[in-house]
């Protein structure tokens, strides 16, 4: 088949200007930008608690035991192939993933219930679960904390949802704004959807109590409104799945519906493999049966069918018991440091006698701390202390290492006495 | 209290992933599955391409290797590389910083991305789809917000292009309409234009400013050479022009279930390449932040590596041969039997697929009576056909097309 030579092709175009003359350049993404800072500063001393992504002690990217382990097996394993997953994702990963989070007895589960679709990643869960919202809820209005998660707005505007605000966090208290919460929910539109984060909050780390669950819980039912859980840190706040997978189980236990979006990025440390589900609870079987082939039709034209790799590893270690096992623990393990660092970091303050009540840090529960510094604090502790965090004052406690601690509590101290 | 998803319908089958669906429930042991384009072995199994599985331990065993978010725009290496293999090496445009490249999931995703991203920054909203082509393709562009027309493309009387009424249909389009073509083994109908026609679909495009959107899911796979299946592209890109290439790495490289592929937008100019790759991020973020990291690492291993690179055209040329044996084997078979009418068409047309020209009924029988599925415009995966199954095939369009007489 001959072809012609590059220079044989005639510039039949006229030397017009590009279609596309007039894109504009985007602004970067703050979380983006910070990190693309740390990376050039040269400065020994940095630190980056921006972006969520949970380090060891040694302040390397972690990858738990059991996901090198079960790698491994898929690459040796002649007969594991790459044909295309159902649209759905790999079933046994789907099944799996619910028990997960519902709990291997819940009756929804048991009663077929449930509809659990393998997707890419919490954000992609997150993004179809709006769509699937937009298409079929009576009600287009997506209610969202305040504050919230960074990409929260985009991920679920970006899928045609109206957003709202309920008030979440009290700057005053460090904690939570639980009377401005029920009022809030209260005043919503029947069917409104409500998004909740199952525990962990991103970015505050201030999640209800039990008992304030259930009265939220007592409150959605009588509104009306829609629950949509995003579950990233299922294991990681208190050590134990069944412990931080309870704000869900309440709202199941009820018999009522709700949307979970669950991420294994964290918890598994699969990040770049981008897995995740999305679980729509029904009233029944015949239901989620049809929400199903309707999830489909969206996720068809978006890109087909989900990518195997990381659910395959997810799959391997939720099937094993032994790999089970090892994982809970490695996960506790990580919960604890946590828990650790935390207290560290709030002895190291009460030391140095840092102005301000820094109880909040080890009240607060996950992966992060919304340590209450304000935006010309954090901008002193960048430029000052070589520290890269969000400039809303949260801090990922997973970058920090305990010999770290000393470091960024002098920062505070230096940010809180010469800046109010 | 109802479900709040009480109305909600049951949703049909896709067309296409259905076939599989209904071939897996049939129990009978001679069943054969034409469906989806997958490709299959000469015994019937699917295939992990020797250099795939290298490069897969080669990361496996790396200890090194982490799993944390990759750039939104995904693997700069992938990409960087993924361009090369479409354009060329020495692709100016590559050389001048004109390409905005980004990783995507798999040919849907980058096609997903481009039509999001016209639907959001072309001042047309209207794409032009051949008629037929793969049965995805209009929900991708209507979803992402423009609507679809289509061009004449397949001729049903010769079972080849309708280059006139193809000429005629673009030469009607608005200035400035986004064009889906397909780079080459065109699907459904393994149609292809021949490089003059390229040409003077390139001139027409061009003098009438419409933007051309490739779909290159095939390359390496229609002729056996990646240089040679690249060419429509090239062409394009050669005349200084503007073009949206959405690459696949599913059929080619077998890494079908990974989702790798990615999507380049080809510009006039490096600063405007640069904006528009910064805006890909922000359509790219709300639907799932960044791309999955495996796959396309496997990719890019192979295509750096000059000895897997070679590995990989070898294995790629002798599954494009195999499959090229089997449009014979089936077109000897069918002579051989006397089955009414012109079957040149098996051994004319290019790449994965053949439109048999078997309508809807004659689908219905052959998977009823002799368990064959296929879609039901009588489009078959040569790639799931083998030696030992060309015979059964064969008998089954005979009685297909003998029945109806």
């Amino acid at each position: 088949m001959e072809h012609l030579k590059p220079d044989e092709a005639t510039r039949t175009e006229a030397d017009g200007e590009s279609m596309f003359f007039n894109v504009p350049l985007a602004p970067d993404i703050p979380i983006y930008a910070t990190t693309a800072a740390y990376k050039k500063d040269p400065n020994p001393n940095k630190l980056h608690l921006g972006v969520g992504v949970y380090r060891t002690e040694e302040g390397n990217s972690h990858m738990p035991n059991v996901v090198r382990q079960v790698e491994k097996t898929l690459a040796n394993d002649p007969y594991a192939d790459k044909e295309y997953l159902p649209i759905t994702g790999i079933p046994e990963f789907n099944r799996l993933s619910a028990e997960i989070i519902f709990g291997s007895d819940s009756p929804a589960i048991k009663e077929s219930r449930v509809t659990t679709v393998q997707c890419v990643a919490g954000s992609g869960a997150l993004s179809l679960g709006a769509k699937f919202l937009a298409k079929y809820n009576h009600q287009h209005v997506v209610y969202l904390p305040e504050p919230t998660y960074g990409n929260h707005f985009n991920l679920l505007s970006g899928s045609g949802l109206a957003l709202k605000t309920y008030r979440y966090y009290d700057p005053k208290t460090r904690g939570l704004d639980f009377q401005g919460l029920l009022e809030d929910l209260d005043s919503a539109s029947v069917g409104s959807v409500v998004v909740f984060h199952a525990c962990g909050h991103n970015p505050t780390g201030v999640d209800p109590t039990c008992q304030q669950w259930e009265q939220i819980r007592q409150l959605v039912r009588l509104r009306r409104l829609f629950p949509f859980f995003d579950c990233a840190y299922q294991g990681l706040v208190s050590g134990s799945l069944d412990a931080d997978g309870q704000s869900i189980r309440m709202f199941v236990r009820d018999g009522g519906e709700c949307i979970v979006a669950q991420s294994y990025s964290k918890i598994m440390g699969l990040y770049g493999e981008r897995v995740g589900s999305l679980s729509i609870v029904c009233k029944t079987a015949d239901t989620a049966r049809r929400v199903e082939s309707q999830l489909k039709l969206i996720i068809r034209p978006l890109y087909s069918n989900p990518p195997i790799h990381g659910a395959a590893i997810v799959t391997g270690i939720l099937k094993d018991r032994n790999l089970y096992k090892e994982w809970t623990a490695e996960l506790k393990a990580m919960s604890d440091r946590l828990v650790k660092v935390r207290h560290q970091l709030y002895n190291a303050l009460c030391e140095r006698g840092t102005p301000g009540d820094w109880n909040h840090i080890i009240r607060q529960v996950g992966m992060y701390s919304f340590t209450g510094l304000n935006e010309e604090q954090v901008g002193f502790l960048t430029k000052e202390y070589h520290i890269y965090m969000s400039s809303d004052g949260r801090i990922n406690l997973g970058g920090l290492s305990s010999n770290a601690v000393p470091y960024l509590a002098d920062a505070i101290h230096a940010a809180v006495t010469r800046i109010n | 209290m109802a479900s709040v998803f009480a109305s909600i319908v049951q949703a049909p089958e896709d067309p296409i992933l259905g076939v599989t669906v209904a071939y897996n429930k049939d129990s009978s042991p001679i069943k054969l599955n034409l469906g989806v384009g997958a490709y299959r072995t000469e015994e019937g199994k699917p295939l992990v391409l020797n250099v795939v599985r290298k490069a897969e331990q080669l990361l496996v065993n790396d200890l090194s290797r982490v799993k944390e978010y990759l750039p939104i725009l995904g693997l700069a290496e992938f990409n960087k590389l993924s361009a090369k293999l479409i354009l060329g090496d020495d692709s100016p445009a590559i050389q001048e910083n004109r390409v905005a490249t980004a990783q995507c999931l798999s040919g849907t995703g980058s096609l997903r991305v481009g039509a999001e991203f016209l639907a959001k920054h072309y001042h047309e909203r209207t794409i032009y789809i051949p008629l037929p082509t793969w049965g995805n393709h209009p929900k991708v562009f209507t979803m992402a917000g423009l609507s679809v027309k289509t061009y004449r493309y397949y001729d049903p009387t010769t079972r080849g292009l309708d280059f006139q009424g193809l000429l005629e249909d673009l030469g009607a389009a608005p200035a400035g309409a986004i064009v889906l073509l397909h780079a080459c083994a065109h699907n459904p109908t393994g149609v292809d234009p021949t490089v003059e026609q390229w040409e003077q679909i390139r001139q027409l495009m061009r003098s009438k400013g419409l933007l051309p959107f490739f779909d290159s899911a095939y390359q390496g796979f229609a002729s056996g050479s990646l240089d040679t299946d690249a060419q429509p592209v090239r062409m394009f890109v050669a005349d200084g022009g503007e073009c949206f290439i959405a690459q696949s790495y599913a059929k080619n490289m077998g890494l079908y279930g990974e989702r790798v592929g990615a999507l380049s937008i080809v510009c006039k100019a490096a600063d405007v390449a640069s904006r528009v790759e910064s805006q890909l991020k922000l359509v790219i973020r709300p639907m799932y932040s960044n791309p999955p990291i495996h796959g396309a690492s496997i990719a890019a291993t192979i295509l750096k590596n000059s000895d897997m690179y070679n590995e990989w055209k070898v294995e790629l040329k002798a599954m494009a041969d195999r499959i090229i044996s089997m449009r014979k084997q089936l077109f000897d078979a069918l002579t051989a039997k006397g089955t009414p009418g012109d079957w040149s068409h098996i051994i004319k047309q290019i790449g994965m697929f053949t439109f048999t020209g078997l309508n809807s009924d004659q689908v219905a029988f052959m998977t009823k009576e002799y368990h064959i599925y296929m879609t039901s415009d009588g489009r078959i995966s040569m790639a799931g056909l083998s030696s030992s199954t060309v015979p059964h095939l064969a008998d089954a369009i005979h009685a297909a097309v003998t029945r109806s007489c």
